[in-house]
C-alpha cells in the first residue's frame, strides 16, 4: 500500500471512531472519579486505562479491591469478564488479510473492545485494512485515557443529571450499528432478538444469578450465532 | 506498589483473549459452517450487549429515562442518520426524561 493510501486508511479510521471516542469520555470520567472516591493511587488508575484498557473489567477490578478481594480472584474475574473478546477476536481476523503480520495483529489486537469491533468489523462486508482498524483503535485509546485523566484531576462541573445521561451514549451507538442492518436482512433481526432473549434469561432467571454477567454475553453470542450459522446457510450478508 | 502488579495481571488476562485469536488464525481457512457463525458474531453480540444493560445505563432506578432514550436511538437509527446523531438522540431522549425524574 502507498503512503497516501496508508494515511488515509488511518483518517477514515480516526473518523468513523469518533462516536466511539464520544461515548468512552464520559465512562472514562466516571473511571477516574470512583478510582479517586476510592482512594486508589492516581498513578495506578492511570496504569489501568492504560495497560488493560478494558472498562467493565476496570471498574469491576476497583470494586472488588474495595470490597477486600484477592488479586487471584480479581484477575480470574478480570479473565472471565474477557472471554468474550475471544469470540470477537477470530471473527475480526476474518476480515484481516492473510499478509498481515503477527505483530500487526497483536498490535491491533490491544485495541480491540466490544464498540471498537463492531464499528470496525460493520462497516463493510470487505476485507479491513490494518491501517483503518490502527486509527478506530487509536481515537478510541486516547479518548478512554483522556477521560480517566479528566476523571482525576479536573472533574466535575457536569450536573449529575447530565452525567446520568450520557450513561446511554455506548447503548445508543450499539442500537445505532445493529438497526440499519435488522433492516436490511432478516437473519440479522432473528439472531439479535435471539442473542437478546438468552441473555435476558441470564439476567433474570434465579437460577443463573450465580453466573457472572461476562457469561451471559458469551453464551447469548455463541448461541443466537451458532444457530444463524444453521438456519441461513447464505450467512449473514444475504437477505 | 503490589498494586502494580495486579494492573499488569489484569492487563495480561485482558490482552489473551484479543490478541491469541487474531494471531493463531493468521493462515487458517475455516469450515463454512464457522465462517458463517463468525459472520453472524457482531450482531449476535449486539443484541447481548445492548439487553438489558441499556435498561440500566441512565442512573437512577426510573427505567422512563434508558426507554426514552433507547427509543429516540431506535427511531433515529432506522431513518439511517448518522451514527453520532443516533448518540446524540439517545442522550438527549434520556436527559428529558432525567430532568423530570432525578
Amino acid at each position: 500500500m502507498r503512503y497516501g493510501e496508508e494515511k488515509k486508511e488511518f483518517w477514515a479510521g480516526l473518523k468513523v471512531g469518533v462516536p466511539v471516542a464520544v461515548g468512552y469520555i464520559p465512562i472514562a470520567v466516571a473511571f477516574g472519579l470512583l478510582a479517586r472516591s476510592f482512594d486508589i493511587p492516581n498513578q495506578i488508575t492511570i496504569l489501568m486505562s492504560f495497560l488493560i484498557y478494558a472498562g467493565a473489567s476496570q471498574f469491576i477490578g476497583v470494586n472488588l479491591l474495595v470490597l477486600g478481594a484477592s488479586y487471584s480472584e480479581i484477575i480470574i474475574t478480570t479473565f472471565i469478564l474477557n472471554l468474550r473478546h475471544f469470540l470477537m477476536t477470530a471473527a475480526l481476523s476474518q476480515k484481516l488479510g492473510e499478509e498481515v503480520s503477527k505483530k500487526w495483529r497483536a498490535l491491533i489486537a490491544f485495541g480491540v473492545t466490544d464498540e471498537t469491533f463492531t464499528v470496525g468489523v460493520l462497516q463493510s462486508d470487505k476485507k479491513m485494512s490494518k491501517y483503518f482498524i490502527l486509527g478506530l483503535n487509536t481515537i478510541a485509546f486516547f479518548s478512554w485515557n483522556l477521560g480517566t485523566w479528566l476523571g482525576l484531576f479536573f472533574a466535575t462541573s457536569l450536573p449529575y443529571v447530565v452525567k446520568a445521561s450520557m450513561g446511554i451514549a455506548l447503548y445508543a451507538m450499539f442500537i445505532g450499528l445493529l438497526v440499519p442492518n435488522i433492516r436490511k436482512a432478516r437473519p440479522v433481526l432473528v439472531i439479535s432478538c435471539i442473542a437478546i432473549a438468552v441473555n435476558s434469561l441470564f439476567y433474570w432467571l434465579p437460577i443463573f444469578a450465580e453466573i457472572s454477567k461476562g457469561w451471559g454475553i458469551i453464551v447469548a453470542t455463541i448461541v443466537s450465532a451458532g444457530i444463524g450459522a444453521l438456519i441461513y446457510p447464505e450467512g449473514a450478508q444475504k437477505t | 506498589m503490589m498494586l502494580v502488579y495486579l494492573v499488569i495481571g489484569m492487563a495480561i488476562v485482558t490482552f489473551i483473549p484479543r490478541m491469541l485469536p487474531l494471531v493463531m488464525l493468521q493462515n487458517v481457512t475455516l469450515p463454512s459452517y464457522i465462517n458463517r457463525f463468525m459472520g453472524f458474531i457482531p450482531y449476535a453480540a449486539l443484541g447481548a450487549l445492548i439487553f438489558p444493560g441499556v435498561l440500566y445505563s441512565t442512573g437512577s432506578d426510573h427505567l422512563e429515562p434508558a426507554v426514552v432514550g433507547c427509543i429516540t436511538s431506535i427511531i433515529l437509527a432506522f431513518l439511517e442518520s448518522n451514527l453520532i446523531i443516533v448518540v446524540i438522540g439517545g442522550i438527549a431522549g434520556a436527559f428529558m426524561m432525567n430532568m423530570i425524574f432525578l
